[in-house]
């Protein structure tokens, strides 16, 4: 040991400290925005080695470092002031604990001796957060910052993954300490999968008639998609997954029956309903997936798996629960039997009786076709981000994801305004792939500040806006469940598009014919730098097909049906 | 068939009975809660309780022999899977070390109730025979008013509450809310 290092203690600021933490953690970008009590933290940034990317909104940075964690699997770092610039934030964290997505968020605070008081900026991001956070942290000491920090990262990105919030008080920030360099403590060992479940398991699956797997987001967020892939080849069985499941399977699979659920495939729909032994893997029972939770999939047994014990029986009650790392129990469960093939041709039936159509008699540009056309078209390696409502619905269903990691889609929360910071955190975390934010008009203008940030960085990203002048989504449902009374879902007052986006400095086209889709995907995905193709669609143009709410997952109502009768609009 | 018991107030109350087998039965829990003594510990137990819809029937909290523990003991009902739920979710957070439901096991359950009541003439003739047959104690008694001290299970405080009542009028009532602890060897440590 060098001996000098007894004689003076190094006192360095807390913010200094924070700056190394992070450092020490790995952390090589930030999503941020500047403000009163965070100032302490932007002075040590400077020549710090991170790299800060200034959003133009505090959300439009927590969904940056929300895609930015889904991608890499690692914490996105996001940091905002105290008051509004932390508040603004919360819409974000809520997003990344919906979806488990490993997040780590800075928010400054008010000096410790004003906490309390009312003090200007002075919110109680602590308590506000609670219900939307894994964990969350006050630093009382400059000393705990280091500590504070390991936990953080290990919190956020061990077992079922979530932000964690630190609140960070200016006189914290500022303050000076010494401190003794902590390593993360040892993580857990994970638990192995319980034999005797695993023995159930396989029995159920190997006597069952009509089996059937759900492949949710879980498998995603544990990087087992391998395994999970290597299972079914095993053992033959049908797969649907959920909304976060896409691409977990290869959507050609012959035993893929595409996405479940109240915008999912008919096929999919009625082979959960009829199946027998339904094995959920990485999934929540979520009731956008299940539709009537009680008349759900009424004749199967469930084999449960998931990291998080309290999913398991928390909606659907499970008849086996292997709770624990996903990868070593796919790995271990070995059935003695193939799935049969009456039930597999049953299965198929489904799938082509249910297959998507592009011959949908739509005015002007058909959106789901041009989606299909889009995957068909698109590069190796391409990112598709989401916003929320009809167009969302519309890539699940008609574009192919080899990877899940290729699709992120605000799926817990459905937050508007998650496309583009999204894509902008999904660049930075992969800049070698092509990143397309899909969106629609009404989506877009909630964080439409974020062009300047890709703008400002000059973040290659590709932008397909879908204009129906419409909240479409909430027409839709205007139009079928409230006989046709619109309220507040005209938007034919857009701004011209093309033209803001111009104004950012991205470039843009605009179409509105069939016959230019093709050559303006061409020039989407083969323009150098961001931009933009705004597409004007059809403003009554539905997602088929709709699961009502409350009804079973096979009572789905399609284009033809809705015309026969309830409740078409007027 | 739904079961819903008297003003639910929350959707955990309210409940699908299986198909087969017998009814979900509603039962009151006392679970015990052992967790890090860290600011907001406790605010998030209670977060957790209101933002899931869990009923808090009463609750108590306190230090351990061990000065970085407390423990929390509270009271709720539901069915066997609210309950289970509940312990799932109370052990996902960070700073709750162990939980135990006392209901389950043997245990010897107190509450502590301290009740301040106004004398009348006739209720002075009469009290002094219930204080005594309930075990409980009169901690001050000043000329118009008693302050009276009794320790038992929750359903003996309500006996006497009642009893009382009846000979004369309530001015307070104060209850510590249930504390229970298992019988035999058996504790709710950190690694249990």
């Amino acid at each position: 040991m060098n001996p000098s290092t007894h004689m003076v203690p190094v006192l360095r600021s807390g913010s200094q400290i924070l700056i190394e933490a992070l450092q020490n953690n790995g952390v090589k970008q930030i999503f941020g925005y500047p403000g009163g009590t965070i100032m302490p933290v932007y002075d040590a940034l400077v020549g710090s080695g991170l790299k800060h990317y200034l959003c133009r909104h505090e959300q439009g940075a927590a969904l940056a470092a929300d895609a930015y964690g889904r991608v890499t699997r690692k914490a996105g770092v996001c940091m905002a002031t105290s008051g509004p610039g932390a508040t603004n934030l919360v819409t974000g964290i809520a997003n990344a604990f919906m979806d488990s997505v490993p997040m780590v968020v800075i928010t400054g605070q008010v000096p410790t001796a004003l906490q309390g008081t009312d003090a200007f900026q002075e919110v109680d991001i602590f308590g506000i957060t609670m219900p939307v956070v894994k964990h969350s942290y006050i630093v009382r000491n400059v000393s705990d910052i280091p500590r504070i920090v390991n936990e953080a990262f290990q919190l956020a990105e061990n077992g079922r993954p979530g932000p964690v919030l630190i609140d960070l008080p200016k006189d914290i920030s500022a303050g000076m300490g010494e401190t003794i360099e902590t390593l993360p403590a040892p993580l857990p060992e994970a638990s192995k999968p319980d034999p005797v479940a695993m023995q159930q398991a396989s029995d159920m699956l190997s006597r069952a008639r009509r089996p059937l797997v759900i492949a949710g987001g879980g498998i995603a967020i544990s990087d087992s998609v391998g395994a999970f892939r290597a299972f079914i080849e095993r053992t033959g069985l049908p797969v649907t997954t959920t909304l976060k499941g896409l691409g977990i399977m290869p959507t050609d699979h012959p035993g893929y029956v595409g996405m479940l659920g109240m915008h999912g495939n008919g096929a999919a729909n009625h082979v959960v309903q009829n199946c027998d032994l339904l094995m959920v893997v990485g999934a929540r029972f979520d009731d956008r997936a299940t539709g009537h939770l009680s008349q759900f999939a009424q004749s199967a047994r469930i084999i449960h798996l998931d990291i998080d014990p309290a999913e398991i029986s928390k909606l659907r009650k499970a008849d086996v629960a292997i709770v624990g790392e996903l990868k070593p129990a796919l790995e271990g469960l070995q059935p003695e039997n193939k799935a049969n093939a009456t039930w597999l041709g049953q299965c198929a039936g489904w799938k082509k009786e249910f297959a998507w159509r592009y011959d949908a008699p739509a005015k002007g540009i058909y959106a789901p076709r041009l989606l299909r056309d889009l995957s068909r078209a698109k590069p190796e390696g391409l990112t598709i981000t989401c916003d929320v409502g009809q167009h969302q619905m519309w890539v699940a269903q008609h574009c192919s994801f080899n990877d899940p990691l290729e699709h992120l889609s605000s799926g817990g929360l459905g937050t508007m305004g998650y496309g583009l910071p999204a894509a902008i955190g999904a660049k930075i975390a992969k800049p070698e792939d092509m990143v397309i934010c899909v969106s629609g008009d009404g989506s877009f203008m909630m964080n439409v500040q974020e062009l300047a940030t890709i703008n400002r960085y000059g973040i290659d990203v590709k932008i397909l806006l879908f204009d129906n002048s419409a909240l479409g989504l909430v027409r839709q449902w205007q139009e079928i469940f409230f006989e046709g009374n619109y309220s507040e879902v005209h938007l034919d007052d857009n701004p011209d598009f093309a033209g803001v986006a111009r104004a950012f400095g991205v470039k843009a086209r605009s179409i509105s014919e069939p016959e230019e889709v093709s050559q303006a995907l061409d020039w989407l995905l083969h323009t150098e730098g961001a931009a933009m193709l705004h597409v004007a669609i059809d403003s009554m143009e539905n997602v088929w097909p709709l699961v009502p709410p409350g009804k079973p997952n096979h009572k789905m109502m399609s284009a033809k049906t809705a015309d026969q009768g309830t409740g078409n609009g007027k | 068939m739904i079961l819903r018991e008297h003003n639910p107030g929350s959707r955990y109350f309210i409940f699908h009975t299986p198909a087969t087998g017998p009814p979900c039965k509603i039962m009151r829990h006392i679970i015990s809660v052992l967790m890090q003594n860290e600011a907001g510990a406790l605010a998030r137990v209670v977060a957790l309780f209101s933002s899931r819809g869990y009923n808090i029937e009463s609750l108590n909290v306190a230090p351990t022999e061990d000065s970085l523990l407390s423990r929390l003991t509270l009271v709720t009902r539901g069915s066997d899977e609210v309950i289970e739920q509940i312990n799932n979710q109370l052990l996902k957070l960070v700073d709750v070390v162990n939980t135990a439901d006392m209901t389950m096991d043997d245990h010897i359950e107190r509450e502590l109730l301290l009740m301040k009541v106004a004398i009348s003439e006739e209720g002075k003739a009469v009290l002094p025979h219930i204080i005594k047959t309930a075990g409980a104690r009169i901690l001050d008694d000043s000329p118009d008013s008693f302050i009276l001290e009794l320790t038992g299970a929750n359903h003996i405080m309500d006996d006497f509450i009642w009893q009382v009542a009846e000979q004369s009028e309530i001015l307070a009532v104060v209850r510590s809310g249930a504390m229970a602890v298992s019988l035999g060897t058996k504790v709710l440590s950190a690694g249990s």
